[in-house]
């Protein structure tokens, strides 16, 4: 029976990972190939690793890092951040990713989904989106915004239709973010994640306001995820991916366990 | 030991080189090498993309080369759609013909509610017998990612379900392969890989199994 995954996600800054609260105010939270190496050998079922910084001064470090973390790591691993080409990507893969995540330059030129794909398979190719509700809307889940620059510009597209094209083009998975509720560790928004996992036949993401385990199980269901993001609630010890897993189990989600 | 890996141009090698260094093999790669794949000792086709991108092996020489080394008894293991290639072909490129090993071919998933690709950690329902799979309990998961899969033959080794049963792994003498992916399935992959390095290969005919 296929399982429900949970993913760690790293996000790193100038090589070091951070985290922030809606994306600003950043904390240190240490080595990424460290931090990465931990979260699987925690029974983490994959690693993503996001540069927040993604300036072209930084690529080199990126690399760097991805090499560094890629090495022994042996369960699937995803990177994005910056990548802008088919190009990046290739560097990106070379270093050791299994997947790249695209989300802005996908979004300027939407055909960088198609090339990726063409090139390295649908299974490699991720689109990240950054979601926000407008409480004012008419109908905040169907008008969720799709917001790009770390969530500081909206980016005119509608996140169910913009998820649509997105697998339309060869997308493999979506990785939607609540940018409303990231960092919060108030819950998943679910009722979006039902409506872009509804929407797609690809696999969906959930990110963006893990806190306690209800909110995993919530989204699995509710929110018919097949995969979950979390970040905060692993960085500073409060739980690991195997006991989040084993609590899930007896909430009756099918989770990798053993693990 | 040595390993060559064929590089067909269809995604990238590096997670897989990573596993079989990291178990101490030493591994070659060619894109076209006939000389490589005429003395190697063991032989890993890895894949991930398109089945269409098989059609590199044909155009480069690897494929009688490689069918060569097959008949020499050399241990070949097939990755995903290095896997699928054993196959006589598949719907994912209907003009592309595979090696045909396995005289069936591989199709797309049935239509269903259920999402694909199938991603994700599965189980295996492995049968008795398989080398490749020796060791591996009930309740451990491997990484999949695809959408073309093959089917549950005589010479399956493992079977995992989704949508519908399919081939997660097959095996007939000194030939095997796995839909999943061993180099990103943790400890579980590992051992796998371990499995077929370890393989002392017979010549064929004298495999033990159902040759």
């Amino acid at each position: 029976m296929i399982t429900k995954r949970i993913i760690a996600c790293l996000d790193v800054h100038g090589g070091r990972v951070v985290k922030g609260v809606q994306f600003v105010d950043l904390i240190d939270a240490g080595d990424p190939a460290t931090q990465a190496a931990r979260h699987a050998r925690e029974g983490a079922d994959e690693i993503v690793l996001l540069d927040i910084s993604a300036t072209h001064e930084g690529r080199a470090t990126l690399l760097d890092t991805v090499r560094r973390t890629a090495r022994e790591l042996f369960v699937p691993f995803c990177v994005g951040g910056g990548i802008r080409t088919a190009g990046d990507a290739a560097q990106v893969f070379e270093a050791g990713a299994d997947k790249v995540s695209v989300n802005s330059a996908a979004l300027n030129d939407p055909m960088l989904i198609d090339a990726i794909g063409r090139s390295f398979g649908a299974q490699a190719v991720v689109v990240a989106i950054d979601a926000r509700r407008d409480p004012q809307a008419a109908d905040p889940v169907r008008d969720a915004q799709v917001f790009v620059q770390g969530g500081r510009k909206p980016a005119g597209r509608r996140v169910v239709e913009w998820a649509r094209e997105a697998e339309d083009r060869g997308a493999g998975e979506i990785l939607l973010t609540s940018m409303n509720s990231d960092g919060m560790r108030t819950g998943f928004d679910c009722e979006l994640t039902a409506a872009v996992s509804e929407a797609v036949g690809i696999p969906v993401i959930a990110s963006g306001g893990a806190g306690t385990v209800a909110h995993f199980v919530d989204v699995f269901g509710r929110g018919r995820a097949d995969a979950a993001l979390a970040a905060s609630i692993f960085h500073f010890g409060i739980s690991s991916a195997r006991s989040l897993k084993e609590e899930l189990a007896k909430a009756g989600v099918s989770v990798r366990l053993p693990c | 030991m040595r390993v060559t890996v064929i590089d067909y141009k269809a995604g990238n090698l590096t997670s897989v080189l990573k596993a079989l260094r990291h178990l101490g093999a030493e591994t070659e790669v060619t894109d076209g090498d006939l000389a490589l794949v005429e003395k190697a000792e063991r032989i890993v086709l890895p894949g991930v993309g398109h089945f269409a991108a098989t059609e590199r092996l044909d155009a480069t020489g690897l494929t009688p080369a490689i069918r060569a080394a097959i008949a020499r008894g050399v241990p070949f293991l097939g990755i995903c759609v290095g896997m699928q290639w054993l196959y006589a072909g598949s719907s994912e490129a209907p003009q592309q013909p595979g090696l045909a090993h396995f005289a069936e071919s591989c199709t797309h998933f049935a239509e269903s509610k259920e999402k694909v690709p199938h991603v994700g950690w599965n189980s295996l329902e492995v049968r008795k017998g398989s080398r490749l799979l020796a060791g591996v309990e009930p309740g451990e998961f491997v990484y999949f990612t695809h959408s073309y899969k093959a089917p549950v033959t005589a010479d399956t080794a493992a079977v995992t379900r989704y949508i519908e049963p399919f081939a997660s792994s097959v095996e007939r003498g000194n030939v095997m392969g796995v839909q999943f992916h061993p180099e990103k399935s943790g400890a579980t992959g590992l051992k796998i890989l371990h499995n077929f390095l370890s393989w002392e290969g017979k010549r064929t005919g004298q495999a033990k199994g159902t040759e």
